[in-house]
């Protein structure tokens, strides 16, 4: 007997010999089909569609200028979660995995992103007419890894106290000024080399809409993927903002969700479900846990045919009775 | 006269004889149903198929017109919603019909397919919408972009399905993932009409499964299948 002739279980349903009755399924379609398009038109009037607008680097940049300017040092320090990522982005990250299983890894690097480079010297280079720019970025960049290392970590910590401080409703720290007039940023930090030169020009290229551009250039004139200008995004703190105002954390059950009171993705309420619960949630690889999860469950749903127990259940359960009421009654009057 | 040689059945008699014997006309579209098929049960399949006609209808009109066409124009923004909401009954609908089969065990009979056809469209269905919500090209598409990569590339599937790539999603759900939705739901139905609407239970199994006594009335009420034994796994 074949592997599935041993899973499947002894089954007698037989073909149907009792009486048909006249039904017509076309005409059946065409009122459903009319039914659900007026009750989509319904649901619009009354409800429309959400659309909040998109953010970009240049209003990060203004509304947030220490937030974006101590992520883009950490782009720069190849520190930020994009650049200690690991595959598809590179390869500065083991990823997730279960035990000795890094599905991660298994298809590489796809989407290559050099954070200090795509993020930060590149679209510096872009700008032109500014020698101490330029004497700068060619400055960090003859210096050795473990200078640059330095440079970036003294340059950082300011803004991360001023950050933490800002967190804590604390007064912060007075290495970091915000000129609220200009939205300049000034950090004093002492052995930074030529870093804050480069954040400066950084915070300027942002607010003038320049990186926004800058981030989406590759080879081709027509753009189509914005994974570098999104995961720099998502590495600050204007994205997550927003999204908890709008109750789209993870905490929040946010992957159901979308803007608004709409009832967003409901059928991935398992998904988000397992999220809330331990051990996946304080788990740093939920998220290979919960899909691998749901996967089974998936696979369980396709093969409940041939599960043992489950499949006897609406045998056990008796609600077919309610589904067939009219058909056990009509043989009951036989 | 000499008689015409008779020529050897070419590739297409041979698809069309075979697509006739498995499907005849009046099995294919047939103008009654067995007396059982009567529960509002039974409407959520095809409200499923009208909910996909409608979300395909509002589609293809939002595509006409381009993606960024529904965030400036009044109309624009109409179909998109009519296509949200098409979206929502559709898996509200899709929903009920599965639990109302699985209630039925749907799979009895030799349905083992139409149940897997089924359920594999429900799974390839939030995907499709997935990559819907990803194209929107507004503040939802970025966080859901943003935060949906984690678990993707968790497994690996990021390598090949970037949800920050937002022509590579577009791509998906107006062609590649609906394609696959309609190929399924085509291959669902035509496996329904081929093995029909499953029968139901005889209402003595019940009774020899629960190790009761049959009672006289349910011994009168099992003439709907005939005598079966008490499972309910697939025979083909």
């Amino acid at each position: 007997m074949s592997l599935l002739g041993r899973l499947r279980s002894h089954d007698d349903t037989k073909p149907w010999t009792g009486a048909y009755a006249p039904y017509d399924l076309v005409k059946e379609l065409c009122i459903a089909i009319g039914v659900i398009a007026l009750l989509a038109i319904l649901l619009t009037v009354l409800f429309s569609s959400p659309d909040e607008k998109p953010s970009t680097i240049a209003q990060w940049s203004r509304q947030q200028p220490v937030n974006f300017v101590a992520a883009a040092a950490r782009e720069l320090d190849s520190t930020s979660p994009t650049a200690t990522y690991g595959p598809p982005y590179n390869h500065n990250g083991e990823g997730q995995h279960i035990a000795f299983i890094y599905l991660q890894k298994w298809l590489g690097v796809s989407h290559p992103i050099d954070t200090a480079n795509d993020f930060v010297i590149d679209p510096l280079r872009t700008i032109p007419n500014d020698p101490t720019l330029q004497s700068a970025i060619a400055q960090y960049l003859a210096a050795p890894e473990k200078t640059q290392k330095a440079w970036g970590e003294a340059y950082a910590k300011p803004l991360e106290e001023y950050e933490t401080a800002n967190e804590e409703k604390k007064t912060p720290p007075k290495t970091v000024a915000l000129d609220p007039t200009t939205g300049a940023v000034t950090v004093q930090a002492s052995g930074a080399g030529p870093v804050p030169t480069m954040m400066s020009s950084l915070l300027a290229l942002a607010k003038s809409g320049g990186l926004d551009g800058s981030l989406l250039t590759s080879n081709q004139f027509f753009q189509t993927d914005y994974t570098k200008p999104l995961l720099f995004m998502a590495d600050g703190g204007l994205l997550s903002e927003r999204a908890e105002g709008q109750h789209l954390l993870g905490k929040q059950w946010g992957m159901m969700n979308e803007t608004g009171s709409y009832p967003g993705q409901t059928w991935l309420w398992l998904y988000t479900l397992w999220y809330q619960v331990e051990p996946f949630k304080a788990s740093s690889n939920a998220d290979i846990l919960v899909m691998l999860v749901m996967s089974a469950l998936s696979l369980a749903l396709i093969c409940i045919p041939f599960i043992p127990g489950i499949r006897s259940i609406p045998r056990k359960i008796p609600i077919y009775r309610l589904i067939w009421k009219e058909h056990y009654r009509a043989q009951q009057g036989v | 006269m000499s008689a015409t040689p008779a020529r050897p059945p070419s590739w297409t008699g041979r698809v069309r004889e075979a697509a006739v014997d498995a499907l005849p006309p009046e099995k294919l579209l047939p103008d009654t149903q067995p007396t059982y098929v009567a529960s509002w049960i039974y409407v959520f399949g095809v409200a499923s198929i009208a909910s996909l006609v409608v979300i395909i209808a509002s589609g293809c009109i939002l595509a006409l017109k381009g993606p960024a066409w529904w965030h400036y124009t009044g109309v624009g923004h109409f179909f998109n919603s009519i296509h949200l909401w098409a979206v929502e009954l559709f898996f509200f609908v899709m929903v009920v019909h599965l639990w109302g089969k699985y209630w039925m065990a749907a799979w009895r009979g030799g349905r083992t397919r139409v149940w897997i056809t089924g359920a594999v469209t429900f799974l390839v269905a939030i995907p499709c919408a997935l990559t819907g919500y990803v194209s929107q090209q507004n503040f939802d598409a970025q966080w859901i972009a943003t935060q949906a990569k984690d678990g993707l590339n968790s497994v690996g599937v990021g390598a090949f399905f970037n949800v920050t790539n937002f022509g590579q999603m577009y791509s998906y759900h107006v062609l590649l993932l609906p394609a696959t939705v309609v190929a399924l739901v085509v291959a669902h139905v035509l496996l329904v009409r081929r093995h029909g609407v499953v029968p139901p239970f005889a209402l003595e199994d019940r009774a020899a499964a629960s190790g009761a006594a049959s009672t006289e009335r349910d011994a009168t009420l099992a003439i709907a299948e005939g005598p079966s034994a008490a499972a309910d796994g697939p025979s083909s």
